[in-house]
């Protein structure tokens, strides 16, 4: 008995001082986002502000672009995830329930294009947006999610599990393949969607290396983009860099909350980023 | 089957174009443009264009393999791979270690386990320029948190991100905080598929809960924990954003203390003006991610059970 009430306040502990350890530094950049100037250097530190303030949301928005930025992250995000969850869909329906010569080297190309990391191909990357003449314009952040292996990956999955007699019971209704992908096929592969959504949703949001090199023009900038810019802009001015950050995350974490119990799945299906 | 007119080419061609399209022109094409970059001296400066001579391009800035000779000879680029290593080093027993108590906390059946599930995940979910700036303000060695609670404690703190010594372990620390909560979800995911009926027999013959990790947890997680593994050394050779933000200042830490592969390649490509160059030292980055895979694919064996 003994024995189990240590263990139960040995788990408690360690639970708790990870907890801290993960949420602390978010305390931190809340905590200093109410700052004032003048309280943010002041020593022995003020883990409350004491006179907490709205001035550096008020100054972050009137730094030049913010607003748009802001606008940028969600058209992209929202364009990423729409273009993601259906073509891959579309293509996964394809490898997973239509019967068609070269169907495995099609898959066999995807597999490897997994293999080679962003940091080789986004060189050509910009050349070959250059070329569309989508250098600085936010659909060059968007057309790549035309082609996520991974989701293709996730889907065919679980549209292999489906039988196929759904889609036979149908053809002889007389509904044809889109009809059947439509109405069949997508419904009832909703929660895999679901997650893909989240996932893409993550990934767009918080993209780096690819805005960082296609975006050059500051109107263009993505949240994640204009916070590093700022970074170097004003250097020490954290509160103001950790409003900028706070904004960044906010919506995600509303996104988490509200879908939670798909983000562990998805990880478990998948455990890939990107 | 053939009732259904799931057959053909014809009839999945509408449904593949929009992947197939992507995949040509964002991954097949991007490789093999790549690799015709990486055996010229472009600079950068001068115009090319894809459709337009490009292999007259090519032609004209032809150096043969002399930027993957003029990179293996440069010093700095062991220097920059001994980084990565050290790196590597020191996040991936750390993070193994906290992502394995992760795991183990929230597959508790207690309660409070749904809540600490959320809350580790919390990280992950942020941008790393987020991230990387929070960390570099907790870090900052006057104001900053951690050297004032250390002084507390009566341990003057280290220069953090100032300091050649402490540069590299302070980007370790904000990174196995961003991802712990990732790796504790794989990881979970293993712990759930281990069979109650291990440890109800180890029950049975009188095994501790020690004995129990030991004995039946870690040996049935190994091939989780190999994966976990490889799927993270992938990633810590790719470190670049954590860097580019919080050891922004000088050419990348003190001393150069945190140039990396990645930042490298990016350096090189957009701000020295030496594509060329840059393609080749993405291929050899590629080279060293495949070369270290490949040498933990031949331990796998080792150390990893499958359940046959």
């Amino acid at each position: 008995m003994k024995a189990r009430r240590i263990g139960a306040i040995g788990y408690q502990a360690l639970a708790m001082f990870l907890a801290v350890v993960a949420i602390v530094p978010f305390l931190w950049m809340v905590s200093t986002s109410l700052k004032s100037s003048g309280a943010l250097l002041a020593l022995p530190i003020e883990w409350i502000p004491k006179n907490p303030t709205l001035d550096a949301y008020r100054r972050l928005f009137a730094v030049s672009g913010m607003p748009r930025s802001a606008m940028n992250s969600i058209i992209v995000t929202a364009s990423a995830v729409v273009l993601t969850l259906a073509s891959a869909s579309m293509a996964a329906f394809a490898l997973a329930k239509i019967e068609f010569k070269g169907r495995n080297a099609v898959f066999m190309l995807f597999v490897a294009s997994m293999m080679i990391p962003t940091q080789v191909t986004f060189i050509p990357l910009y050349l070959i947006m250059n070329d569309l003449s989508l250098v600085n314009s936010l659909a060059a952040l968007i057309v790549p999610y035309a082609f996520k292996a991974f989701a293709i990956f996730m889907l065919r999955q679980q549209m292999m599990n489906i039988p196929d007699a759904y889609l036979d019971a149908a053809s002889i209704d007389g509904a044809s393949l889109g009809r059947s992908f439509f109405s069949i096929m997508l419904p009832m592969c909703r929660t895999s969607l679901v997650t893909l959504a989240i996932i893409t949703c993550m990934e767009a949001w918080n993209d780096y290396l690819l805005p960082l090199v296609l975006m050059t023009d500051s109107r263009n900038f993505t949240l994640t983009i204009i916070l590093n810019s700022l970074s170097g802009q004003f250097k020490t001015n954290y509160d103001l860099l950790m409003a900028g950050s706070l904004i960044s995350i906010l919506p995600l974490l509303l996104v988490y909350v509200v879908a939670q119990k798909y983000f562990a799945s998805g990880l478990q299906v998948g455990g890939i980023k990107g | 089957m053939s009732a259904s007119g799931r057959k053909g080419v014809k009839a999945a061609i509408p449904f593949l174009l929009p992947s197939l399209i992507g995949a040509l022109l964002f991954s097949v094409l991007p490789i093999l443009v790549s690799l015709f970059l990486s055996i010229t001296n472009w600079t950068g400066m001068s115009p090319v264009s894809l459709t337009r001579g490009f292999f007259q391009f090519v032609g004209k800035h032809f150096v043969g393999l002399e930027n993957f000779k003029a990179i293996l000879s440069d010093s700095e680029f062991y220097k920059v791979l001994s980084h990565n290593l050290y790196f590597i080093v020191l996040y991936l027993p750390s993070m193994l270690l906290v992502s394995m108590a992760c795991a183990l906390i929230i597959n508790s059946p207690r309660k409070t386990a749904n809540v600490y599930r959320v809350l580790y995940y919390i990280p992950v979910l942020t941008s790393w320029v987020a991230g990387a700036l929070i960390w570099k303000w907790l870090l900052s060695p006057t104001y900053g948190p951690i050297n004032n609670v250390l002084a507390l404690l009566g341990i003057e703190g280290p220069m953090w991100l100032q300091s050649e010594a402490w540069a590299m372990p302070s980007i370790v620390i904000a990174s196995v905080w961003k991802d712990m909560g990732f790796y504790a979800m794989i990881i979970l995911g293993g712990l759930k598929s281990i069979g109650v009926e291990y440890y109800e027999a180890a029950n049975i013959d009188g095994a501790g809960k020690t004995q129990c990790f030991f004995r039946i947890t870690l040996p049935l997680l190994s091939s989780v924990l190999f994966y976990v593994i490889m799927l993270s050394l992938i990633n810590a050779f790719q470190l670049f954003p954590q860097v580019m933000v919080m050891t922004r200042d000088g050419n990348a830490g003190p001393n150069g203390a945190t140039m990396v592969m990645v930042e490298r390649i990016y350096k090189y490509a957009f701000k020295y003006g030496k594509m060329g160059y840059a393609a080749a030292y993405s291929w050899l980055l590629f080279a060293v991610i495949m070369i270290f895979t490949v040498i933990q694919k031949k331990g796998e064996k080792k150390w990893v059970n499958y359940e046959s």
